[in-house]
């Protein structure tokens, strides 16, 4: 891709005199190679830029709270042979950010992680840290569940704290590497898209109509410049 | 305030840097006029590294994507939403209307769902057919060969297909349907719906050396870097900078425009972000592209002896005719789609097919039509991915609940086997339905703000009760499981509220009558003959397309016009 001209403007309000980047792109048949910038954040203006920082320079959640979360995290994401646990992928600091981000997080989950240790306390006399993985699981046994029938009505604060928990763990895990990597996302790479795979489709007894065929783009002159006749009929 | 008055005459003053004023900035400059083009937010292009999101990961993002700081998520790339820091707007009581302004150099083109359709004859003389709204003064064939040369310019992808009301055009050819879009074929089929490929502006092809071609990230909201879809900073402006006599003034507000004893306009008056100073800057024609309710707002804040009730607006009728297109949706889970074997299927930067209008009016109980958008598939997770995935068990019978070892495989399971449908409809422009100025509000740059007034009348929520009911037979068709309940009466039928789909338009409209009308069909006021309006304001009625492709067809059409005009010294 060819740099584009330095921009003229004129200056009387603010003109941003932007540095291009030097963003490349390579296409050979169905391969596509784009070079992109790196590390240089996620394209914040100065104003997000600002939230960010005033977010990461306070902490909302306190050591015991946050090693409260690391446990549950773990509970409901522990390692597997071929994955990490959610604190592998970091969960607890996700929680920690979107609690400050989304502050209607905060009150549930800080009421939340009162109310697991109130529980602890009342069935083992100690905090839910520091009872032993038999007496953790007895007591998330109790609230990762829905109650529909109103069988466990003490429960209900805890099912709704935990449901709270599965669900930030869940996205926090999953928008990470080893999330991704778990759930064997394969996107976000560039490509030239032909269609679903031939074993799919006969998995789903699936097919592209015939007469659709020969409209759809054909990669390999993804390249060529396009040429129509004078009906709109494309000739290259 | 010592008001600072630039020193630079121009031929013409464009306000606004997105698919109307971009449009013309292109062809005036390229026509050799000198020209100044007036953006109310900071510079952006695609390419630029430190604003890139094209291609980050969510973990890039420490809230994962999620709307906090922008409506539509960390890495859509419009700055300024709903809400506008400062800006304000207000609503008549009982009435609700969301009006979203992009603050960057191209608009809301930078974030665009790219959806490209051409308005069809019936589009334009909608009145012979039902009696309702206003018949358009110009026609489908005044406006086709400008869609034609829009389509070669710029570069959109469909098939041409011989439909009465959405005519063929210059495609580029469409990308195949990916699998959730094969299932929605089938099930729109069983009901009779007809199904085409997509229309969007993104390169499936190459169609210049300045633009690369797709490489389907899927992420057309985050504007392209290779500038393989249409925004336009990359597609307008940066060739007008580059073949033409260009001074682009970003972080500029306008707040009226100025006009002589004779009535005529003489330039704008803005107001610098930067320094917080009014500026006045003069031409001998000014181009209003700032969108159809910005543009509005400035004609009514722009009086004058000539003009005591706002520029252009001596038959009452700037703000009026406010119309959005309507919008409803519904969400389905598809058992067989469960389990998938997991490939790149991101695509293009929406949908690959889609429902033209197939219905007969004449015997729905609502007079105007709808087209079907299709979403689904194993996109890249971000925030409020996996929220409640335990809870999809009990549509197959499984345990809901749970964690560990079960939670992996629901998420795992589920990944990818949802469907949805929006529709977005044609509503009746009304008289009524308006935006004006707030006679006790201004925003921080001092300038008084709109105050908006819009119903929904039956029209609209029949339609929507169409709109999900259609839906949810095509769920069952799919073998699909319908999300939530289908809205009510109490719901409007889902109808979502008007702004919401982001069409707004009509506030300028055109026509031959001065007393019913704001400019003529050359979207030139009727009440000063130097100020042409190029963005959606001159829209005598929406159809049931996406209103970009026609904004910018007539800002073609209109700029051409100026041209003319200015060579033959009438303007």
């Amino acid at each position: 891709m060819k740099r584009r001209d330095t921009l003229k403007s004129l200056l009387v309000g603010g003109v941003a005199g932007a540095t291009l980047g030097t963003s490349g792109c390579k296409v050979d048949g169905d391969k596509v190679e784009i070079e992109l910038p790196k590390g240089l954040g996620y394209g914040r203006t100065p104003t997000e830029e600002e939230h960010d920082k005033s977010i990461n320079s306070e902490q909302f959640y306190n050591e015991h709270e946050l090693t409260t979360i690391a446990t549950l995290c773990d509970i409901i994401l522990p390692p597997t042979p071929t994955a990490g646990s959610a604190t592998d992928a970091e969960v607890p600091a996700f929680i920690e950010f979107i609690s400050k981000d989304l502050p209607s997080h905060q009150i549930p989950i800080r009421g939340g992680l009162m109310w697991i240790d109130g529980e602890s306390n009342k069935r083992f006399n100690k905090r839910f840290i520091s009872c032993s993985d038999t007496e953790q699981t007895a007591i998330v046994d109790d609230i990762a569940y829905p109650d529909p029938d109103g069988k466990k009505p003490e429960m209900g604060p805890g099912i709704e704290f935990f449901k709270r928990m599965r669900n930030l763990t869940l996205t926090g895990y999953y928008t990470t590497k080893i999330g991704m990597d778990d759930l064997g996302y394969v996107g976000n790479r560039p490509n030239a898209w032909d269609g679903v795979p031939q074993d799919v489709l006969d998995k789903h007894g699936m097919s592209y109509p015939k007469e659709w065929m020969a409209k759809f783009v054909d990669q390999s002159k993804r390249d060529v410049q396009a040429e129509w006749d004078e009906l709109g009929n494309l000739l290259t | 305030m010592q008001i600072i008055e630039a020193a630079k005459q121009y031929d013409a003053i464009i306000v606004g840097s997105g698919a109307g004023g971009g449009m013309s900035a292109f062809t005036l400059a390229n026509a050799g006029m000198k020209i100044a083009v007036v953006e109310a937010g900071p510079y952006f292009d695609p390419k630029d590294p430190t604003t890139m999101t094209q291609m980050k990961w969510p973990w890039e993002s420490p809230r994962r994507g999620a709307s906090t700081n922008r409506a539509f998520g960390d890495f859509d790339m419009s700055w300024g939403d709903w809400e506008v820091d400062g800006e304000p707007y207000t609503k008549e009581e009982g009435t609700d209307f969301l009006w979203w302004r992009a603050r960057m150099l191209g608009g809301r083109t930078n974030h665009w769902g790219r959806i490209s359709l051409r308005f069809g004859p019936k589009d334009f003389k909608h009145k012979d057919v039902d009696g309702l709204g206003e018949n358009w003064p110009i026609s489908y064939d005044e406006v086709k060969p400008f869609y034609d040369r829009l389509d070669k310019l710029v570069g959109v992808f469909g098939t041409n297909e011989g439909l009465s009301n959405d005519p063929d055009g210059f495609f580029l050819p469409p990308p195949k349907p990916r699998l959730h879009e094969l299932y929605y074929m089938k099930g729109a089929k069983k009901s009779g719906i007809p199904v085409i490929p997509g229309r969007l502006s993104m390169l499936t092809k190459r169609i210049n050396k300045e633009r690369g071609v797709c490489f389907y990230c899927g992420q057309c909201n985050r504007s392209c870097n290779a500038y393989a879809d249409f925004s336009a900073g990359s597609v307008f402006i940066f060739p007008a900078q580059k073949n033409g006599q260009v001074d682009l003034y970003t972080n500029c507000m306008v707040k009226s425009v100025t006009t002589d004893s004779e009535g005529l306009a003489t330039g704008v008056s803005y107001i610098n972000k930067e320094d917080n100073r009014e500026y006045e800057m003069k031409s001998k024609i000014v181009v209003l592209g700032a969108s159809a309710c910005s543009s509005a707002r400035i004609l009514l804040n722009s009086k004058s002896s000539q003009h005591p009730n706002g520029l252009g607006n001596s038959s009452d009728h700037v703000g009026r005719y406010l119309h959005d297109s309507t919008g409803a949706g519904l969400g389905a889970f598809v058992p067989a789609l469960m389990d998938r074997k997991i490939y790149n299927e991101d695509g293009t930067g929406g949908m690959h097919v889609y429902s033209p209008w197939w219905g007969d009016n004449s015997k729905l109980d609502f007079p105007r039509g709808y087209h079907i958008e299709v979403w689904g598939g194993m996109g890249m997770p971000s925030y409020g991915f996996g929220f409640n995935v335990d809870a999809m068990n009990k549509y197959i019978g499984g345990d809901v609940g749970g964690y560990g070892t079960k939670l992996r495989d629901d998420v795992k399971r589920f990944f990818g086997a949802y469907v949805g449908m929006a529709g977005r409809g044609e509503s009746i422009a009304r008289y009524e339905n308006r935006c004006s100025i707030d006679p006790n509000v201004v925003d921080k740059y001092g300038i008084p703000v709109l105050k908006f007034d819009y119903k929904w009348s039956d029209y609209e929520r029949f339609q929507a009760k169409h709109m999900t009911e259609t839906f949810a037979e095509v769920i069952d068709n799919m073998g699909g499981i319908m999300m939530g309940d289908l809205p009510g009466k109490d719901k409007d039928y889902g109808l979502l509220a008007p702004g919401q789909i982001i069409h707004e338009v009509g506030t300028t409209r055109m026509g031959d009558d001065p007393n019913t009308s704001v400019t003529n069909k050359w979207q030139q006021l009727h009440d000063a003959k130097n100020v042409y309006v190029v963005d959606a304001g001159p829209f005598t009625s929406q159809a049931d397309k996406n209103c970009t492709w026609t904004i910018m067809a007539l800002s073609m059409r209109a700029s051409e016009h100026i041209v003319e005009e200015f060579k033959k010294k009438n303007i």
